[in-house]
């Protein structure tokens, strides 16, 4: 980890050093906005960062969109339409995958999925183009990512104790199996499912990351491109520029499938706490 | 890399703000606002069923009163189709009592009329033989000078005519 920083370190000090290029890692580090010195203990700073403001707008965007549904007509307008088809994929994905003891997670799942999918989509929003003002993805950072992450396996972990004692380690016990072939199994079960919390960080925060690092490398090549000159312009400059517009899109989608993915895998994981086999 | 270049001096940031914003949304929106937006949901699928229910019973007991409706018909029309035949039985047995008893006036009017005609005809050959003897009288007197008995010139007209 340290010999990785210190290499991103000299990284950024040799690209720091050519003036005028794009630094693609730039945009996912942190500042503090207000409060630097805000601290919850002696060392645990709790500055208000621009991450903690994207965050606050994920946050207030998913109250506006879920409260513009909360009319409760009888016949639904759009928006309300819109808001009961989010609940309501929300309702049929743990159905689907947990059954009927799945609704009573129906608001811890759907308030991960809105949180993690506003999140992501805020953080392609192209605000960059207002001076001064930059976009901030903070589903691209593992401590984040992490957190949720152990939010749902802490659910897990709990519903499974919970629910089953410790007849909930019979969760790695493969039934009908012979001794000499369950035990190798269940050790590799336990540890895919130790696993768990970690995949489901790194799924997100990479792919995030990847998309945002790939935008803003292609972005430097259209700079770099236009300022060689007419011809590089055309040749390297407008190509990579048609490129960007096409990974915004898929983007877009990735951000959607990835919020999808995190609530379908959470919900897979708390449907073995549920049903134990 | 920020995320990990920066990752002792926000780790603490950043977690708080997330259980800060997270906690805050899953509280508000997630089990304050949901569970109603469902219950709208599940209201409305209520009403639809109970909607379909009603729609489907009414519609049930509109057939049965269909069904009974057409077995009411059916029975009236039995029965009056009944009541037809008693009718035109009757009427039958009517016209035809009628025609017999007409028929039986006629008879004895023609037979009374036969009897008047044999009668007449009688009568009238009674006449015939009397004018047949008054004119064969007549012309034997004419040709013969003679004067002949009545009773004598009856007999022989009589004779005569029963000859042919």
């Amino acid at each position: 980890m340290a010999a990785e920083a210190s290499a991103a370190q000299a990284v950024q000090n040799l690209e720091a050093a050519e003036a005028g290029k794009v630094d693609p890692m730039k945009q996912f580090t942190i500042e503090p906005l207000l409060g630097s010195d805000w601290q919850l203990a002696d060392g645990l700073s709790i500055a208000f960062t621009n991450s903690a403001l994207w965050m606050a707008l994920t946050a207030v965007l998913v109250w506006v969109f879920v409260a513009g549904g909360m009319k409760r007509a009888l016949v639904p307008g759009r928006w309300q339409m819109a808001v009961e088809t989010m609940t309501g994929f929300i309702d049929d994905l743990l159905e689907a995958n947990v059954g009927k003891a799945g609704r009573k997670y129906v608001p811890y799942i759907f308030t991960l999925f809105m949180f993690i999918l506003f999140g992501n989509l805020l953080g392609l929003v192209p605000v960059g183009l207002i001076p001064g003002v930059h976009a901030f993805t903070f589903t691209s950072h593992f401590t984040v990512t992490g957190v949720l992450a152990i939010m749902s396996f802490s659910i897990v972990l709990v519903v499974g104790f919970w629910k089953h004692g410790l007849h909930f380690f019979s969760l790695f016990w493969p039934s009908n199996t012979p001794a000499f072939l369950a035990l190798p199994i269940s050790l590799i079960e336990l540890v895919s499912f130790m696993v768990r919390p970690f995949s489901l960080a790194l799924r997100l925060f990479v792919a995030m990351m990847a998309g945002h690092v790939l935008l803003k490398v292609l972005a430097s090549f259209v700079i770099a491109g236009g300022s060689g000159g007419i011809g590089t312009g055309i040749l390297v400059g407008v190509p990579s520029f048609v490129l960007m517009v096409a990974i915004s899109a898929l983007e877009i989608l990735v951000a959607g499938i990835q919020a999808y993915v995190f609530a379908l895998l959470t919900s897979l994981y708390i449907n073995d706490a549920e049903n134990l086999h | 890399m920020p995320q990990i270049e920066q990752i002792a001096a926000t780790l603490s940031s950043q977690v708080f703000w997330l259980l800060v914003f997270f906690g805050l949304t899953f509280v508000v929106v997630g089990l304050g606002m949901v569970p109603k937006i469902m219950g709208t949901v599940e209201l409305r699928d209520n009403q639809i069923a109970g909607d379909l229910a009603a729609a489907q019973a009414a519609r049930d007991i509109a057939t049965a009163e269909e069904e009974a409706w057409r077995k009411r018909e059916n029975a009236n029309r039995v029965a009056a189709q009944s009541v037809i035949g008693e009718a035109k039985a009757k009427a039958a047995a009517a016209s035809s009592a009628k025609l017999a008893e007409a028929q039986t006036r006629l008879d004895s009017r023609l037979a009374e009329a036969e009897g008047a005609i044999d009668a007449a005809r009688i009568s009238a050959m009674a006449e015939i033989e009397t004018v047949a003897a008054d004119a064969a009288r007549d012309i034997v007197a004419r040709v013969a000078g003679a004067e002949v008995d009545p009773a004598a010139a009856q007999a022989a007209v009589k004779e005569v005519m029963a000859h042919g």
